[in-house]
């Protein structure tokens, strides 16, 4: 691999690259994120390539794995270049038929295409999708087109120019004024500016300074950024060389969680690659900057995605928040000047440096400029990652990109921000998604969770689950976080399992307030956002369940029993041979009756019974009707199967 | 080192540059609640009993006095309604753990913490860390420690340095602001841990 001394060499190597592929050529671009290898991509990948070679046509068409372009619900996803075909939930059993079809006899396999199930209409192209249209992928619109093993396919589209650009042509001043211009805020919580903590590093009279990448995302069901470190690590690379270059820095950290297997993988790699062309080392493009960047692997805690405590841990201690009123920027890492951004907020740089801070700051709100990358799950039909402007509404992502809420049911809420954020309830859903926005909503845009629930979710055990999640993450330093929380929980149980009393509320506010204020870390500070959020949409759930023993979600077990209408009752007997408690006194052409005793409540009546008759309900907040009397069990009149 | 002149409650308060607020209040008389300071190690901010407010209006925040570095004309106010009501709870929150400790009992009287208000779950400790941060900072044996974290978190000696340094020291015994059996039978339990031979 040559060494690039200087950007007219990585011009010259990009035309090379280019003039070696063939933009006519086949390539079938085949989804390697974790998704997708989890549904068996991996599979898919081989398959593709014994088939071409089996029909001699592995040198004409190249069938690569790529990183995530986000409809992890449609998973495998496999695109077809140059047409950008798109076929979803491929299987190895596909590959000869997609190979005949479409690479041999360039006709589409209609059954792989994505289906409308609204209009009953297929799209073909990836960009004629709904899922796909509505969105604005400035950041993992690359992904699907990259190989991440391969430093020349982040070459192809136009990888390092931004570096290179910076490096001849712009002062480290020039680099920071244009992400200051950009409004670039921070992507991984609290969406401060990122131009102005480089600014701070960058005055510091601390001559050595660092760079640090936060790749510790935590959040339950957020995948952003492990898309973007699988998917295109060397974005993420340049970005951080920039912001470096800007403030002074000459070594960079990766703080990554150990859990992303695959994303510690293709960084490592990565930077392998970048060293060897010289992207990174010692006297970078001939340009004088030097460069190296270092992984450092999370063991596990989320409260390392809190910055002080990532520093903490990687210095080699307990990863624990410092209480110290310095900021990190000025006093980080090992009391150096530190820049700390998230993933996503780095991936962006190179966008902002290569096109300008006046065509970032077109996309966006007043106060929220760019995209952001949002994993969306939960209640929701098109489980995945999406990208789109600030100052799209929930409504427009939920429903137009999301497609909805599946199996009929209605929309109850929307949980953004993970466990520092809040619940936004249906009223609201015409928001529109910034920084600002959210937290006045009483949540916040944290590093971009987004948990879509509906009718069937009870709030105050979301409320709870948060709570548990935060009890068992919390570093347990100070008190309100330790000790206020773990009361909270213990308060959020009593009210799920019926034991709620009159007060609780008061109190779980006092402690609330008690954390809010006087914790020590922004994490500790956020942690009652879930309960407060909650009640402040949803408080008449909570009154439910503590003056009525009532959950009107019908989810919380311990205040629901599953009850079988006798005159709804058919015998069919699915009930009764499903249920693993023996709880169901059955018999042929007798009406099913559920022993409460024996009952564990586990659901599964509910689920089999035939929508036609809808016998087995759930109810809360009453009394179980007696049974019927063994004398008028017997059912007449009716047939078992109507 | 530069004077630096400060208000506390009202008060006009002469400190160095690089002193904490708490420092600070200490030299001109001024109390403020403590349970994890120690004037020898460093500031740990765990207990948030010290907790202040600084700034004015709008502007007001609130911040531990042991950490917070003094600023020139900076306002503090060393109690409001506010910081008594978070004082209590917290007092109310250790005293769920160790609810015979005196230095705690004081301190509910002064801020009308009630010790039955949250359910009893007896472990003494309250995590202030001074045995440990002694031993670490002073002593430099490490010879106890933190173990695991959140709700689960504990102290814990580490036997081997234990059975070789503390039977002669124990000087961490009556740092602690609960009990100081407490340590010892920390202490005991580690040293039934079976020796290496």
């Amino acid at each position: 691999m040559p060494l690039i001394n200087s950007p007219a060499e990585l011009e010259k190597l990009r035309k090379g690259i280019l003039a070696e592929r063939d933009p006519e050529k086949r390539v079938v671009s085949i989804c390697a994120g974790a998704g997708c290898v989890a549904s068996g991509a991996n599979e898919v990948i081989a398959a593709f390539g014994e088939e071409l070679e089996k029909k001699g046509l592995d040198a004409h068409v190249d069938a690569k794995g790529t990183g995530c372009p986000g409809f992890c619900e449609q998973g495998p996803i496999v695109v077809i270049y140059p047409e950008e075909i798109c076929y979803l939930q491929v299987t190895p059993g596909d590959v000869a038929e997609i190979v005949t079809e479409t690479i041999e006899g360039d006709k589409v396999v209609e059954r792989l295409l994505y289906l409308d199930s609204a209009t009953g209409e297929r799209a073909t192209l990836e960009p004629e999708i709904p899922f796909y249209k509505h969105q604005l992928r400035n950041v993992i619109g690359d992904n699907i087109k990259i190989d991440p093993k391969s430093i020349e396919d982040y070459l192809v589209v136009g990888g390092y120019s931004a570096l290179a650009k910076a490096l001849s042509f712009m002062t480290p001043e020039d680099v920071l004024n244009e992400v200051k211009a950009a409004n670039l805020r921070g992507r991984g919580g609290g969406g401060f500016p990122a131009g102005q903590k480089w600014e701070g590093t960058r005055d510091a009279p601390e001559p050595t300074k660092y760079v640090i990448v936060n790749a510790d995302e935590g959040d339950p069901g957020a995948f952003m950024d492990r898309a973007v470190l699988e998917g295109n690590p060397h974005s993420i690379l340049e970005g951080l060389a920039l912001g470096a270059f800007a403030v002074g820095a000459n070594e960079g950290y990766i703080y990554v969680r150990q859990e992303y297997p695959l994303a510690v993988e293709n960084v490592l790699l990565a930077i392998e690659k970048a060293r060897e062309y010289g992207l990174l080392g010692e006297n970078i493009l001939g340009s004088g900057f030097d460069f190296k960047v270092i992984v450092h692997k999370g063991a596990g805690a989320f409260v390392c995605g809190e910055s002080t405590a990532l520093m903490t841990a990687l210095e080699g201690r307990v990863g624990e928040p410092r209480p110290k009123y310095v900021r990190s920027n000025i006093k980080g890492l090992w009391q150096k000047p530190s820049v700390l951004n998230n993933v996503e907020t780095w991936a962006n740089v190179p966008l902002i440096i290569n096109k300008g801070a006046d065509w970032f700051t077109q996309i966006g709100t007043e106060g929220s400029k760019g995209t952001k990358i949002f994993s969306l799950v939960g209640k929701i039909v098109n489980t995945g990652l999406v990208e789109v402007p600030m100052g799209m509404t929930l409504r427009e992502i939920i429903y137009t990109i999301g497609g909805g809420i599946p199996d009929g049911k209605e929309f109850k809420a929307v949980q953004t921000g993970g466990p520092s954020g809040g619940c936004i309830p249906e009223e609201m859903l015409d928001l529109e998604v910034g920084f600002d926005e959210l937290t006045k909503a009483g949540s916040m845009m944290g590093s971009g969770g987004m948990i879509v629930m509906d009718e069937d979710t009870c709030m105050v055990d979301v409320a709870r689950y948060f709570m548990d999640f935060l009890c068992d993450e919390s570093c347990g330093k100070c008190v309100p976080c330790r000790e206020g929380l773990r009361q909270m929980l213990k308060l959020l149980t009593n009210i799920t399992e019926g034991r709620g009393k009159e007060g609780d509320l008061e109190l779980l506010e006092e402690l609330s307030e008690v954390a809010g204020e006087a914790a020590l870390c922004a994490l500790g500070k956020s942690a009652p956002n879930p309960f407060r959020s909650t009640l402040k949409y949803f408080r008449d759930e909570y009154e439910a369940h503590i003056k009525e023993q009532r959950c009107p979600a019908l989810s919380c077990k311990e205040l629901i029993a599953f009850y079988i209408a006798p005159d709804k009752c058919s015998a069919c007997g699915n009930c009764f041979k499903k249920c693993p408690a023996d709880a169901i006194v059955g018999g042929k052409k007798l009406i099913h009756i559920v022993d409460q005793e024996k009952c564990t409540k586990c659901g599964n009546c509910f689920e089999v019974c035939p929508s036609r008759f809808s016998a087995v309900t759930k109810i809360s907040g009453v009394p179980v009707p007696p049974p019927v009397p063994e004398e008028e069990r017997t059912i007449t009149g009716k047939s078992k199967e109507k | 080192m530069s004077e630096i002149i400060l208000q506390i409650d009202g008060k006009e308060v002469r400190a160095e540059e690089g002193m904490t607020i708490l420092e600070a209040a200490l030299g001109a008389g001024i109390t403020i609640p403590t349970l994890c300071h120690h004037e020898k190690l460093e500031p740990f901010g765990s207990c948030r009993l010290c907790s202040v407010e600084v700034g004015t209006g709008d502007r007001a925040k609130l911040v531990v006095a042991c950490v917070y570095p003094v600023e020139e004309k900076l306002v503090v106010r060393t109690g409001s309604e506010k910081i008594d009501r978070i004082r209590k709870v917290i007092l109310e929150l250790y005293l769920a753990h160790a609810p015979d400790a005196s230095s705690l009992q004081e301190l509910a009287l002064e801020y009308g913490a009630d010790k039955d208000r949250f359910e009893k779950e007896a472990s003494f400790c309250i995590h202030c860390g001074l045995c440990v941060r002694y031993c670490n900072e002073v002593k430099k044996k490490n010879a106890v420690g933190f173990v695991d974290r959140g709700t689960r978190k504990e102290i814990c000696f580490v036997p081997e340095i234990a059975s070789r340094e503390c039977w002669d020291c124990k000087e961490c015994f009556p740092l602690c602001p609960t009990e100081a059996l407490q340590a010892a039978y920390v202490l005991i339990e580690a040293l039934k841990f079976p020796r290496t031979p």
